[in-house]
């Protein structure tokens, strides 16, 4: 099991080096940065300075080398853009993300999962049908779609919600939260529906179908056999093998609500990392952009390290395998 | 005579489909005394298992039980809520099913599930139910026991996993056992241990078995009566001496001429011509004719007569008699 993790993270540390060095290498490919920097006015003495000043005149290794210590240590550098070193700007910005990503994600797994087994026990009822069919608008409609659409009924037509921005946020330390003021939570409520609608269909369509396979099992005629009761039979035996494919793919859906919030942002003017990155990549701010690709990075690596940890925690079968791994 | 734990009256279960009704099981009535053992024997499809699930209220759907009645101790069970019939699940009729490994849960060890199931039934404090659920395996022969009772199913072998299994069905102390095919999953040394631990349960607490299989060998050890099926009816219903020594139905005459005894040497095994029909396919008049040696004009118009319960009677209209039977056929 401890050989097994440390393994794992391992693995993890090779993804990020590679990781690494791709976000490494847009500084050296994507355009000269001290062009955007400077201005008309610039003489060579200011380009050279700049250039010692970044470092890049030195070759490719150290500056790589250099790079991944700084990154190690929650460097990234000074946004071309503001001027400001990039830690400090994605710290400001991360919370309005997480606390959208938390949002959508609690609401996606406990609708997904909920319906999901819903639809599954009932699964010739009439409301499961309905269920089903609109759980296919989620699941064929695109994001930014479905956000102006919430956003004309609910912000201009009926005037309920807002439709940009965060409302009045609270700081706590250095963390600025929407979870404490009535127009921080009510400008949520929109755009975490926006961002959690894909991945509460897929995981109820998911959990749908694998606790239909799991209903069929032997060992649930069995525990019918005993006299349980249908909940302990739905709920303490078969929603517990669902779980199993299931959190595979809710882990990396969950990876994916922050890494995508992107458009979400957009469309709602979230003032998150995701729309960080989107400004960043207009303005070729590739320290931004090189820092934002490492934390996704990070934190893929991260969930399926969970994830895989999760299965030990809920399949005894593994345990045993791991031990000898 | 004491009272029969399971009585069947007539029953009939039907399948509605496309192509019209199928009854995998047709009018088929017995009973099961305390103690005693009822082997059901036939070939796949004949209804054995059908007519258990029935019983114990677990027919998948469509299939439904449609004309008969099934009495457990007295009480009539076969129109009960699914309610009502939870609380004889487990409590009253313990089940056990084919293959060990898949029938206990994966993910929960094998205390909890014997726990729940007795806290289901009883109501006894957690302690008493681990004390209980210890006890339960002790009883099916689980070495260590108390030790054992964390571990998982994957962690036992087949033939544990199957005395788990009934150490399951057992737990809530149930007057009648369906074993549907308990040993076929499993090695045949290993399922000479599970006969004798069905028998040895059975009597000592004087429940009764209904033991479904297609292995007459394992029918001769174990029963005490043995119920023949065929094509969904009852061919043969009898004390299990009787139907091996001196079969009346020619399709019991056939399977056990079919079958390798040592009691009876070396000799070639006989085979019986012909598939079992399908359901959905079956011929008019006794739905054994088309493979039957004795074959008659009444055979091709008329069903079989229906078994009633009473014992050593075939449904046909021309049973053997001993010394035929005895000759088997050549």
């Amino acid at each position: 099991m401890i050989a097994y993790i440390i393994r794992r993270v391992f693995q993890s540390l090779i993804v990020l080096l590679v990781v690494g060095l791709v976000a490494f290498s847009m500084f050296r490919f994507v355009g000269d940065p001290i062009d955007n920097m400077l201005g008309q006015e610039r003489t060579q003495e200011d380009i050279e300075r700049l250039r010692t000043t970044l470092g890049l005149d030195q070759p490719f290794p150290v500056q790589y080398a250099k790079f991944l210590a700084n990154a190690a240590q929650g460097n990234f550098g000074v946004s071309y853009r503001q001027g400001r070193p990039v830690a400090t700007i994605i710290a400001e910005r991360a919370p309005a993300t997480l606390e959208l990503a938390l949002v959508s994600g609690v609401l996606a797994l406990v609708f997904g999962i909920g319906l999901g087994v819903f639809t599954a026990i009932r699964r010739n009822g009439i409301a499961s049908n309905v269920i089903m069919t609109t759980s296919l608008i989620g699941v064929s409609l695109p994001t930014f779609l479905i956000g102006i659409l919430l956003i004309y009924v609910f912000s201009v037509s009926l005037g309920w919600l807002p439709s940009f921005g965060r409302g009045e946020t609270t700081k706590i330390g250095g963390w600025s939260t929407g979870f404490l003021t009535g127009s921080g939570l009510k400008a949520l409520i929109l755009p975490s529906i926006t961002l959690g609608l894909y991945q509460m269909t897929l995981i109820m369509r998911l959990v749908r179908s694998e606790m239909l396979e799991v209903l069929r099992q032997d060992y649930i005629r069995f525990a019918r056999a005993r006299g349980l009761r249908e909940r302990s039979v739905n709920f303490r035996h078969a929603l517990k093998n669902t779980m199993v494919p299931v959190i595979t793919v809710v882990g990396l859906q969950l990876g994916a609500i922050i890494a995508f919030a992107i458009i979400t942002e957009t469309v709602f003017q979230w003032p998150g990392v995701g729309l960080l990155f989107i400004n960043a990549i207009q303005f070729v701010d590739i320290p931004v952009m090189a820092a934002y690709l490492m934390l996704i990075s990070v934190m893929f690596v991260a969930i399926n390290l969970i994830v895989d940890l999760l299965y030990f925690a809920i399949d005894p079968r593994l345990r045993i395998d791991g031990r000898h791994a | 005579m004491s009272q029969p734990v399971l009585s069947v009256r007539d029953l009939v279960v039907e399948i509605p489909t496309r192509h019209g009704l199928l009854k995998p099981v047709d009018g088929v009535s017995y009973d099961i005394m305390p103690g005693e053992i009822l082997g059901v024997v036939g070939e796949s499809g004949a209804g054995k298992s059908m007519t258990g699930n029935a019983v114990i209220g677990l027919l998948d759907r469509p299939a439904r039980i449609s004309e008969g009645e099934i009495h457990l101790n007295g009480e009539r069970i076969d129109n009960l809520s699914l309610r009502e019939l939870r609380r004889y699940r487990g409590k009253q009729i313990g089940m056990v099913f084919q293959d060990p490994l898949t029938s206990l849960n994966p993910l929960l060890p094998i205390g909890d599930q014997l726990t729940e199931t007795i806290q289901e039934h009883l109501s006894v404090s957690n302690s008493e139910a681990h004390n209980r659920a210890v006890a339960a395996l002790e009883e099916v022969g689980i070495p260590a026991a108390a030790e054992r009772i964390g571990s998982y199913p994957h962690e036992f072998s087949g033939g544990m996993r199957q005395r788990v299994v009934i150490a399951l069905a057992l737990c809530a102390e149930p007057t009648l056992v369906i074993a549907d095919e308990p040993t076929t999953a499993l090695d045949v040394s290993v399922q000479a241990q599970i006969t004798a631990l069905l028998k040895r349960l059975c009597r000592e607490r004087g429940m009764a078995v209904m033991l479904v299989t297609h292995d007459m060998g394992v029918i001769a050890e174990t029963a005490d009566r043995v119920a023949v099926m065929y094509a969904g009816k009852l061919a043969e219903l009898g004390p299990v001496r009787d139907v091996i020594g001196s079969p009346r139905h020619p399709y019991t005459d056939g399977l056990m001429g079919s079958t390798p005894l040592a009691s009876k040497g070396k000799r070639r095994l006989h085979q019986i011509p012909g598939n079992m029909p399908r359901l959905g396919n079956l011929p008019d008049g006794c739905a054994f004719h088309p493979r039957c040696p004795y074959t008659q004009e009444k055979c091709l118009q008329n069903p079989g007569p229906r078994l009633k319960t009473t014992d050593g009677r075939a449904a046909c209209w021309f049973p053997l008699d001993a010394p035929a039977a005895a000759k088997g056929v050549a």
